[in-house]
Order: C-alpha cells, then sequence, then structure tokens
C-alpha cells in the first residue's frame, strides 16, 4: 500500500491539533497532519503506510495522534525512531509502530508492506526488502489482540 | 555494584534487589495522576467495557486543567462526565479547577521521593524533581493502570547532565533546558532517564527543579530526576524523608559537563524548541504578544522572575499572566509579585493550561508573532499555523514584554 513519508520529528500537535481534542476521534481525524501534508488526510486509503524519519510523534501524550491515524485506516508505521510515548501509545491501540534504520530509503508514494513480526518493509514497486526491528515479543501479543483494551479484555475474561 | 537513582527507584517498584538497563520489568504503582482531557472522558467508557474498577481509589488523583474554566457546550460537558465519575469512584484526591496538574500534585503534599508514579499528560516527568520516578501515558495505557496497578517498563539508561558553579542573574532552568534541547535535540534524551545534578542544580528551589525535569519531555526523556536533598524536604514541608540519589560510580549512558556561569538566556524560535540560539541573536524580532503561563513557566518562582524584571516598568506590548496554580497566583499576591506584574500591564488569565495546549479562548490568531514561556512552540500548537512562536525563561518574556523586542533581561536587572 503507498507510504507516505515525512520529515524528523512529527510532533502530535501536527499529528492530532489540540484545538481539535476536545472532539471525538472521527472529528480529529480530518485534521490530521493537516499542516504538514494537507491532502494527506483525504488521500490516505486503508492499508496505506506513514513514514517517518528520527523521533517520530514527539511532543504530548494524546492518545488520539495514533488513534488519528488508525481511525483514517493507516496500517502500519515506520520510522528511523519514535518519540517513546508515541512509540508505547500506538501499539496500546494496536498500531503497529516498526522502528527502521533505513526509513529514508522509502520513497514517498512507494508501494509498500509492512510485517511488525518479523521486522520487515517490502518495496514491492523496487522490489527491495529493508530489515527492521520487530516489535517485541511481549508487545506483539497485545497488538495481535488489537491493543492493550482488547488484551485486557481476554486476559480479564479468562480469569473471571 | 553502585545503581543510578533510576535503577533504585524502578528496582523498588518492581520488587527486586536490583535492575539492568534495558530489561524490561513490571512495577507496582505508586501514583496514578489523571487530569481533565485524558481522564474520565475516555477511561469510564473503556472500565465499563471492560466491567472493571479501580485497583485502589486512594492512589489515584484527579485534577482538572485542560477545559476549566469550561467556556463552551463541549468543554462543560467534559467537566461534567470528570465531576460525575469522582463521585461515582469515590477518589478523595481530586483538585478542581486548582491549577495545572504537574504543579498542583506536589503542592498538595501528593509526591514523595522513592515514589514510582504516573501521570496522563507528557509533562509527567516534572514529579522527577523530588527524586520520584514519573513519566507519561496514554489514555489506554492509563487504564491498564487503574485496572492492574502496574505498567511495565524497560529499564532505562541514565544520561547525567551536570551544572557545576552558578547560574547567573537573569539565568534560569528553562535557558538550562533550552540549551540543552538545543545541543542534544528532541529525541538527544533518547527515551532513557536524564539526571541533572552539579551545585548550579544544588542551589536551585524546588519549583526551578520542576521546570528541568518538565522540559525532559522536550529533550525526549522518559523522565527526568534529581536527587533529593533539604530543599526537597523544605518544599514538602516534610522532614526525615529518604534520600534517593545515584551511588557514586553508576553505569551511566553518558555524563555531560557543563559551567553553569557561562550559560546565557537563551530563546527557541519557531518551530521547535530545539531552534535554540542566545538571546542576543535575536534582538530584532519584534513579538505582539508576551505570554506567561503554563506549568513550564507559571508557578511561583517564574512569577518571580518576571516581576523581578518589571518591577517599576510597563510593558510596551499584550502581556498575558496565566499563575499556573490558584495556591501559587495566592501567594504572587499575598508577596506583592502579582501586583508587580498588574502595574505592568498583564492581564490575568484563569488557571490551566490555556493556550499552552491549543485550549480556550485565547489561541494566537493568524500571523501573530509571540513571545512564551511555555514549553512547546511546533507549529499551530498555540493557535493559528502561521502563528510563531517563540520560547524563553520568564525573565526574558518579561524583558521583551517591556523593550517591546526580544531583549537580554541581563540589561535590565542590572
Amino acid at each position: 500500500m503507498r507510504a507516505w513519508v515525512l520529515g524528523d520529528n512529527v510532533d502530535t500537535d501536527a499529528i492530532a491539533p489540540g484545538r481539535y481534542m476536545k472532539r471525538g476521534i472521527a472529528e480529529i481525524a480530518p485534521h490530521c497532519l493537516e499542516a504538514l501534508v494537507p491532502e494527506f488526510a483525504r488521500g490516505v486509503q486503508p492499508g496505506d503506510v506513514v513514514v517517518g524519519g528520527r523521533n517520530f510523534g514527539a511532543g504530548s501524550s494524546r492518545e488520539q495522534a495514533p488513534a488519528a491515524l488508525k481511525h483514517l485506516g493507516v496500517a502500519a508505521l515506520v520510522a528511523e525512531s519514535f518519540a517513546g510515548l508515541f512509540y508505547r501509545n500506538a501499539l496500546n491501540l494496536g498500531l503497529p509502530a516498526v522502528v527502521c534504520t533505513e526509513a529514508r530509503r522509502v520513497h514517498d508514494g512507494d508501494v509498500v508492506r509492512v510485517d511488525p513480526e518479523a521486522g520487515r518493509i517490502y518495496i514491492e514497486n523496487r522490489n527491495q526488502t529493508l530489515e527492521c526491528e520487530p516489535i517485541p515479543a511481549h508487545l506483539m501479543q497485545m497488538v495481535r489482540d488489537g491493543g492493550l483494551l482488547a488484551h485486557l479484555e481476554k486476559r480479564l475474561g479468562r480469569s473471571r | 555494584m553502585p545503581a543510578t537513582l533510576a535503577q533504585k527507584l524502578i528496582a523498588r517498584a518492581a520488587g527486586r534487589g536490583a535492575v539492568t538497563p534495558g530489561e524490561i520489568v513490571t512495577c507496582k504503582v505508586d501514583l496514578a495522576m489523571i487530569h481533565d482531557s485524558s481522564g474520565p472522558r475516555r477511561l469510564k467508557p473503556m472500565l465499563e467495557r471492560l466491567g472493571a474498577k479501580l485497583w485502589d481509589p486512594s492512589k489515584v488523583v484527579l485534577i482538572t486543567d485542560h477545559y476549566v474554566p469550561a467556556y463552551d457546550e463541549e468543554s462543560r460537558k467534559i467537566i461534567r462526565i470528570t465531576r460525575d465519575w469522582v463521585r461515582e469512584t469515590g477518589i478523595d484526591n481530586f483538585h478542581d479547577e486548582q491549577g495545572i496538574c504537574h504543579v498542583v500534585l506536589p503542592e498538595r503534599g501528593h509526591l514523595r521521593p522513592g515514589m514510582f508514579a504516573v501521570g496522563g499528560d507528557s509533562h509527567s516527568p516534572t514529579g522527577g524533581a523530588f527524586a520520584a520516578y514519573m513519566f507519561g501515558i496514554g489514555a489506554t495505557e492509563m487504564l491498564g493502570v487503574l485496572v492492574t496497578g502496574e505498567i511495565w517498563l524497560k529499564v532505562p539508561h541514565t544520561i547525567a547532565m551536570e551544572f557545576d558553579g552558578a547560574f547567573a542573574p537573569g539565568v534560569s532552568a528553562k535557558d538550562a533546558m533550552l540549551f540543552l534541547i538545543g545541543r542534544f535535540g528532541l529525541d538527544g534524551g533518547q527515551y532513557q532517564a536524564v539526571e541533572y545534578r552539579g551545585a548550579a542544580i544544588r542551589a536551585l528551589p524546588m519549583q526551578e527543579r520542576m521546570t528541568l525535569c518538565n522540559m525532559a519531555a522536550e529533550l525526549g526523556a522518559q523522565t527526568g530526576l534529581i536527587a533529593s536533598d533539604g530543599v526537597t524536604q523544605a518544599f514538602l514541608q516534610s522532614k526525615n524523608l529518604e534520600t534517593w540519589d545515584s551511588d557514586d560510580g553508576a553505569s551511566l549512558l553518558a555524563h555531560h559537563r557543563f559551567h553553569g556561569d557561562e550559560l546565557a538566556p537563551q530563546v527557541a524560535a519557531p518551530h521547535s524548541p530545539a531552534n535554540t540560539r542566545p538571546v542576543t541573536d535575536f534582538k530584532e524580532v519584534k513579538p505582539q504578544l508576551a505570554y506567561i503561563g503554563a506549568c513550564t513557566g507559571a508557578k511561583l518562582e517564574d512569577l518571580r522572575m518576571a516581576a523581578r524584571v518589571l518591577k517599576g516598568r510597563k510593558s510596551a506590548i499584550r502581556l498575558l499572566v496565566a499563575p499556573a496554580s490558584l495556591r501559587d497566583q495566592n501567594a504572587a499576591k499575598n508577596e506583592g509579585t502579582l501586583q508587580i506584574l498588574l502595574e505592568a500591564g498583564a492581564e490575568l488569565l484563569p488557571n490551566g493550561c490555556g493556550i499552552c495546549a491549543g485550549y480556550g479562548e485565547h489561541l494566537l490568531p493568524e500571523n501573530m508573532v509571540a513571545i512564551s514561556s511555555t514549553a512547546r512552540n511546533f507549529r499551530g500548537r498555540m493557535g493559528a499555523a502561521s502563528s510563531q512562536v517563540y520560547l524563553a525563561s520568564p525573565y526574558t518574556v518579561a524583558a521583551s514584554a517591556a523593550a517591546g523586542r526580544i531583549c537580554d533581561p541581563r540589561e535590565l536587572l542590572q
């Protein structure tokens, strides 16, 4: 699916602007990244992948940032590095975030497929494979369950 | 094995004798702080879906600061949900419209050295100034804490930032942080623990130490830490607190040393806190608005800094002051600090996150150039995408307000 390539230090105010934060995710998502890529929210298709440089998701703890990307159908995030808080939030929402030191080799508009468990990105239009860090095992089960809420539901349901 | 302060705090919370950087551990949470934005309106539906209850309401502190005062129907609804939830859950530690959570939490005595705490806000590392391991998490992760009382953590390495000597008059913790963020970048903290040390740090009052740990967030650290000492005890009005500090010889990821005496006032240009240069590089910039606000920049100590500069002067531009807590505002009033600011022409805004977080009624209009004592100047954060925010210390914001251009506060303090 299409890769949307962004730069370093993409911040949470750009991903989910504060002035819309009082609304629900359906009203926040249309403003996702509008200050950086005005056409993003309209153009992104389910299954697309967002690729950042260093420190993707810098700034706030607001979970609406990864939630907006997920709401728009983004299937995975790839970056050279993620801001730690954002990284936890993305995985807690079941949105795979994959650290890839070679993320810069993905070009905007490439057709890519991400395997977060194996830690691989396939650039299909150029027939390249990038090796990444797999999502740690203790988190992958939660991501597979669909995030922390679904994971807890399963855990608590089982223990009842 | 000698251990860092971070390792000791985490080992205690994990019920372990020692922990090693890089290993993943599960910690018992001593305190969970939540606010109105990431709090009940998000948590309540998730708790109901799980059919779960709070693991320990006595360990939860809830503070309204983002949507207060509620100025529209959406904000009123969020505050209503928050207050109803307090009644339903039986939380005793509820501070309603008392100021910003990171400032209210220690001022009401909830933090103690040695604690392991989480907060539903990215500036939660502020609590690290009290030698507590405190960091920010999102709403869903907070749900996990509220249900289980636990959270996983990758034991961080420690990066020591040491300032020897003493900061010059007119130079503050904010300048130290802008300098460090400019030097090491928004990811310089590598999501590890940053520990501030040295004579210049030891000499700082508690709220200045809080500013250092607060902006560990902009440095990209998981938390910022400062060992506890007599200053910590005096602020908490509590003697016989345990002292928590790193051991000599504990292994560090990096140890950076700076001369406190050489630090000049710093300014971060739009649109990143890492766009930092000495204040003298910005003399041509003429802001139209000066803002003293937020957990980073409007505590009692911050208001005092602004007043030291503005005493007997008038602001040449619009000056907005939003004291970080009601208690700090009252203290500033009683000691005369607030009067100095008001006589300089300051307009007083409510005690909340306000403009800093893009909330409330006073957002920056199109093309506005502002100088602000807050922590973040990302594009559009404080208002219109075309607005431009310069970050500086309360000293520098006040001096710039008086001069009508970005001004070195040392010129006015002489």
